[in-house]
């Protein structure tokens, strides 16, 4: 028995847009009659993929297109995507709310969803009331639930409330019983939408380590939608992007979310800019006239690769003296999270007036593979006054094309957000 | 490799018209006792009298129309004590509104719950079903309660007819005949809405032809077949045979009730099985 436990094969969904109307009824019939002399229904030859922003001209469309899939048992699988791109539709298929219009998905074993929680709550009925309410909906019998009800109660932490009416909770207390009960419910596949946005971090941390407890210690399998790119990254080990109701990556969680952001950042990554006579960005003491990316080789670019030495350069006016001004960068991940910052030091003062040049190296090995973001400031002191802040400036591509000056064995994308080369050294010791 | 695997579900764009699966509905019996429990415990919360609404409504309703029809419109009750004849009907026919009303906006009201979380659907229309059910049984021990003062204090005799243990039968039939029409309708509404205007007001227009406020012997022979074909008529005239000793009973009435809901429930399940499925789409 192979260790799959949920198959999907070419499984599409179509959508009808705009108004349920007088002018359903004749698309209705025209199917049926389709049906009643068992030919194909007409409407799925037509409809267009899903591209949201689009004004498309058909009335049908695809939300989902041609889904295939394989999850293995104990995988916890991160289903990426912008809005509109078919995760919540996949998932609603996969809990039975809706049916596909193509296609099929084979599952194995008790399958629980947790598209909302706490479904089913009534605001009137205590919390014990709900717990009993909210789990027989999600399949539990009684005596599960009685069973369980201790650790339910401790897990979402409200013993003071349990016997109060729901409507008296704040709204983060009914999120995490709603938690606690489906993560009692021990299914066999869990599957979960966009659940951890609400809630504290404390609680967050604590549903992503139950999340992560079940798949790795009880061998269940997760299907986790997230547009925290960071949870995907930590909770998940396989990861698809979805796009316009396609699969357009599956591989590994990491690749998946880098997958995803490049995607995104693909069509705008700007490296080099000059500024036109009055539009100087800058204030009283400084105006910047020009920076750019280059190569070795002078030349403008916006991708490099990891093991390529590169610089940015900054050229600015210098308007009054009597200030130092120290040029700094501001480097940024894809998600937005500074990594690092840098300026110049106290040997490169700049106290006259005039056009000047700063360029900073940015040594090889210095960016692991990924899209990265930098800022760009001049700060004059003395009184730390920022001239101009500018962000994002640049936006690079950090590639690594030949594998082989890794001069490892191992092939495979390597994690992180740096590559330094960290030197080394091994001495045989004994024989 | 095994190529025989195991698959316990299995979703897919077509569904049998029959496949009803009832076994898993039965597994969710639970799920039905809480659905029950939540109508119970939720509906009369916050408010003094509390339960003691249940009796309210019965009694009021019972008293106007006795002042309304018996005594301003002066329709006969065939010699029965007004109370005790508007009471018998309407407790029947209330069992039977609520349980309808309440079953074709089932889809509707419940598009919350349906459209994040997978359950035999069937389990909310029959959880209706039980809870209008106990709602019936508080108000038969209150007709009782009006029998015995009759019986005892007005000397009014009663005569019981054995037909009164077809009477669990009844409940069956008004429970069904409600549920059937019920889910056929919730089921074409999920689209189309219209039908929900004829709803409205179609109930209301249906008492009026169903034997509530008079007994069917008060009509005149030459309509009497047309109320004779709702099949609610022999239901309250078979209840008020039995219980009252007074009405029209005849086998055939209500033979022919029975075979009408079988068939209204048969095509109410199938259609509302059949509409479970995607529904979420188009409501």
């Amino acid at each position: 028995m192979s260790n799959i436990v949920i198959k999907i094969e070419n499984l599409s969904k179509q959508y009808r847009l705009g108004q349920v109307g007088s002018g359903t009824i004749s698309h209705d019939l025209n199917r049926w009659w389709h049906q009643v002399r068992s030919k194909e229904n007409p409407y799925l030859k037509i409809g267009e993929t899903n591209d949201r922003a689009t004004k498309g001209t058909s009335e049908y469309a695809w939300a989902l297109k041609d889904i295939n899939l394989e999850v293995k048992k104990g995988d916890v699988l991160g289903i990426i995507g912008k809005n509109g791109a078919g995760k919540s539709t996949l998932l609603k298929i996969l809990s039975k709310v809706t049916g596909p219009t193509i296609g099929t998905i084979k599952t194995k074993g008790r399958l629980a969803s947790l598209l909302e929680v706490g479904t089913g709550f009534h605001p009137e009925m205590t919390g014990r009331e709900n717990i009993y309410m909210n789990g027989t909906i999600m399949g539990m019998n009684r005596h599960e639930i009685k069973s369980k009800l201790d650790e339910i109660v401790a897990f979402a932490g409200i013993e003071r409330y349990l016997d109060t009416p729901v409507k008296r909770y704040s709204s983060g207390m009914t999120v995490r019983l709603g938690f606690s009960i489906a993560a009692h419910l021990e299914p066999e596949i869990l599957v979960v939408d966009e659940v951890l946005a609400v809630g504290d971090a404390e609680f967050q941390k604590k549903a992503i380590g139950k999340m992560q407890d079940v798949s790795t210690n009880q061998g269940r399998t997760v299907l986790f939608v997230s547009h925290n790119m960071e949870a995907v990254k930590n909770l998940c080990n396989k990861g698809i992007t979805l796009r316009n109701g396609s699969i357009s990556f599956t591989g590994n969680s990491d690749e998946a979310v880098k997958n995803y952001l490049s995607e995104n950042n693909n069509e705008n990554r700007i490296a080099h800019k000059k500024y036109s006579n009055q539009s100087y960005p800058g204030g009283d003491i400084i105006d910047l006239l020009e920076y750019s990316l280059l190569n070795i080789n002078n030349e403008k670019i916006n991708t490099f690769n990891l093991y390529e030495e590169v610089r940015i350069e900054l050229i600015y006016k210098v308007k009054q003296k009597g200030f130092t001004s120290y040029p700094n960068l501001h480097f940024f991940n894809q998600q937005d999270q500074i990594l690092f910052i840098t300026t110049t030091t106290y040997d490169t003062v700049i106290n006259s007036e005039g056009v000047y040049k700063t360029t900073f190296i940015i040594n090889k090995y210095t960016f692991n593979t990924g899209i990265f973001k930098a800022s760009i400031a001049i700060t004059c002191y003395p009184g730390t006054d920022v001239q101009f802040h500018i962000n994002p400036a640049i936006t690079f591509k950090v590639e690594e094309s030949n594998i082989e000056f890794r001069k490892t064995p191992y092939t495979d994308v390597i994690p992180g957000e740096f590559r330094p080369q960290i030197k080394n050294s091994t001495l045989k010791l004994e024989a | 490799m095994n190529n025989k695997e195991q698959w316990n579900t299995l979703i897919s764009p077509k569904k049998n018209l029959f496949s009803l699966n009832l076994k898993e509905v039965w597994n969710y019996n639970d799920l039905l006792f809480m659905f029950v429990k939540r109508d119970f415990v939720t509906i009369y919360k916050q408010t003094i009298l509390g339960p003691l609404w249940f009796f309210i409504q019965p009694i009021f309703t019972a008293l106007i129309y006795t002042f309304i029809f018996g005594k301003v419109a002066n329709i006969s009750t065939d010699g029965l004590p007004k109370i005790l004849f508007y009471m018998s009907g309407t407790i029947c026919w209330n069992y039977f509104a609520d349980c309808l009303n309440k079953t074709a906006t089932v889809f509707r009201d419940n598009q919350n719950i349906f459209g994040k979380v997978y359950f035999p659907r069937l389990i909310t229309p029959l959880s209706i079903i039980v809870s209008n059910l106990l709602k019936l049984g508080i108000q038969l021990l209150l007709f009782i309660c009006f029998l015995a003062f009759y019986f005892f204090f007005k000397d009014v005799t009663i005569n019981f007819n054995q037909e009164i243990l077809l009477f669990p039968l009844l409940i069956i039939l008004l429970g069904a005949l409600g549920l059937g029409f019920g889910m056929i309708i919730t089921s074409m509404t999920t689209k189309y809405r219209d039908l929900v205007f004829l709803l409205q007001f179609g109930v209301q227009l249906l008492m009026y032809a169903t034997p509530v406020i008079y007994p069917l012997s008060s009509m005149p022979e030459k309509y009497k077949w047309i109320i004779a074909l709702n099949p609610m008529t022999s239901i309250i005239e078979t209840f008020r045979y039995g219980v009252l000793g007074q009405g029209s009973f005849s086998w055939w009435y209500l033979g022919y009730t029975v075979i009408f809901t079988l068939v209204i429930v048969t095509i109410g399940t199938l259609i509302f099985n059949k509409t479970e499925k995607d529904f979420m789409d188009t409501i």
